[in-house]
């Protein structure tokens, strides 16, 4: 056999395994809405632990990790230490957002923001922008699948098949088993990940130097002042790194994130599995180290994104490549999975309903949100074909942009005087800066993150529009509650 | 409590961004950040066990 048909093989096996997994875990449960979206509320301290492990240890991680530290050097440490940071917030939010979600039946973000502030226009707006960062986020996804599926292949399969096919397998199971089905495949998904990353990790710069510590001697020679800031890069300084460690450190607003909080059995369990989950980006260092051995062992590539698996197809045998690739296909299908379905959620539950059906039941809306898992997918698909730079500028935007949602969920929480239009002036300023200066390419701008400028004032409106509209309203009678937010 | 992995991380970098003293062999500013990314979870669960005491 070939090695591309050895590392094959090997993959599909992985995949399928996975499918299996998938397909199999809601078997004998009744699939409402409830538990599509949330598993019922019914989550373990592992399990959740896991969904969100799944979810925040994406391609990105692996492909784009490495494949940033091979372009760009030191400034990527950003990505260890926010996903550190913002397990923090994630401490002190977490509980009481998941009491909130008990006692009102929340679901979504959209959710959220519908019964705080009792605006329903306010819920759309964040639900649609939710879903449009989701949808750019997923493309990655798909994108690095293709990559990876393609390199393991030794370029016998091409991107578009391989993207294709996996796809249809993520919307099935999605369809089938939901958000439960999307932890198992994750357990799998987790075990062989964390392996491929002690392999890769420890044996690339072990085969290549005799260690480690070598292996950056090496480095550090070849290239002095490429692991500090701003490394490989001009524009990214130390008052970049610290703006969006601020931002992204906000990563409970993202949709999905928010979404898999409500799956916990109870708060304590979100509490608790915010104290174990800095754990995670320790694997992540390891990934480093492999993209810091891609940079000496094959220097030169365009696109850094294949650094890693180009190295790794130099140094082991196909089969042992073919597991690297399974792995890797997973942890685009497990996120990918999970942004459908959150985004499915979203667009069913806070603009279809309240716009063109109000009076549709929750299994209407269930049924909504399959039709969108089919549209969502064929969108995410063509994207991801048909990659523009309009594109890139988008997904840097969903960063910055899922970090505008972050005043209204935390002042909503702790505050009775901030009202919904506050939020929507301030939450539409936020976007307009962010993606403004997205898209002129002025990010950074003064050496600081896009993201954080929209942040700053989209809460300086977000204060001036919520002291001049009157009227309060907050559809959460004691806000706080019986959890007490803060230490 | 919660502040200081917030200084140690992320607001003292131009401290801690350097190559040397090489530690375990590691640069110095990959150190550092994983010695605070394994000391986090430990702050964090002294934090819990104080508020369950509240």
């Amino acid at each position: 056999m070939s090695p591309g048909t050895v590392a094959l093989s090997v993959i599909f096996g992985i995949v399928a395994i996975g499918s299996c997994i998938g397909f199999l875990a809601a078997k004998r449960r009744q699939l409402n809405l409830e538990e599509w979206a949330v598993a019922g509320r019914g989550l373990g301290l592992i399990l959740v632990w896991i969904l969100l492990a799944g979810e925040m240890f994406t391609t990105f991680s692996v492909l784009g990790i490495s494949g940033w530290i091979y372009s760009k050097g030191g400034p990527t440490l950003y990505v260890l230490v926010y996903l550190t940071l913002g397990q923090i917030l994630v401490f002190f939010l977490g509980p009481s957002l998941w009491e909130l979600g008990r006692r009102y039946g929340l679901q979504t973000l959209g959710d959220f923001f519908a019964r705080r502030y009792g605006d329903r226009l306010l819920a759309a707006t964040v639900a649609v922008a939710g879903v449009l960062f989701l949808i750019v986020y997923l493309q990655l996804q798909l994108t690095g699948l293709g990559i990876i599926v393609s390199i393991a292949s030794f370029e016998r399969i091409g991107r578009t098949p391989a993207m294709v096919g996996s796809t249809v397998v993520v919307a099935c199971f999605v369809l089938t088993s939901g958000v439960r089905g999307v932890v198992w495949v994750s357990v799998l998904k987790d075990f062989l990940l964390v392996a491929v990353a002690v392999l890769i990790g420890i044996g690339l710069p072990y085969m290549h130097f005799g260690g480690i510590g070598p292996m950056f001697t090496a480095l550090i020679k070849a290239k002095p002042d490429y692991l500090t800031m701003p490394g490989g890069t001009t524009n990214l300084t130390h008052s970049w790194f610290i703006s969006t460690v601020l931002v992204n450190s906000l990563l409970f607003a993202w949709p999905h994130f928010f979404g898999s909080i409500f799956t916990a059995r109870d708060g304590d369990t979100v509490r608790r599995n915010s104290v174990i989950m800095p754990f995670y980006a320790l694997p992540l260092i390891l990934i480093v180290f492999a993209g810091c051995t891609a940079l000496l062992v094959v220097p030169g590539l365009a696109n850094g994104d294949l650094a890693l698996l180009t190295a790794v197809r130099k140094t082991f045998p196909p089969w042992l490549l073919g597991v690297i690739g399974g792995a890797g296909a997973l942890t685009a299908m497990v996120p990918a999975a999970i942004q459908i379905l959150t985004a499915a959620t979203l667009v069913a539950k806070n603009v279809y309903r309240p716009f063109f059906a109000p009076g549709l039941s929750e299994e209407g809306v269930a049924r909504v949100a399959r039709v969108a898992v089919g549209a969502i997918t064929v969108i995410a698909l063509f994207l991801a074909l048909n990659t523009s730079p309009t594109l890139v500028g988008l997904l840097i935007l969903a960063y910055s942009g899922v970090a505008q949602f972050a005043p209204g969920i935390v002042l909503g929480l702790y505050s009775d005087r901030v009202t919904g239009r506050g939020v929507l002036c301030g939450l539409f300023t936020g976007l307009a800066v962010a993606g403004f200066l997205t898209f002129t390419h002025r990010d950074p701008f003064l050496g600081l993150n896009a993201g954080f400028l929209g942040l700053v004032l989209n809460i300086v409106v977000l204060a001036a529009v919520s002291s001049l509209s009157g009227g309060k309203y907050n559809g959460f009678e004691s806000a706080s509650g019986p959890v007490r937010p803060i230490v | 409590l919660a502040l200081v992995p917030l200084c140690a991380l992320c607001l003292s970098v131009p401290l801690w961004d350097r190559l040397t003293p090489r530690v375990l062999g590691l640069p110095f500013n990959i150190f550092w950040i994983m010695a605070w990314v394994a000391l986090t979870p430990v702050l964090m669960n002294i934090m819990y066990r104080i508020e369950r005491k509240r």
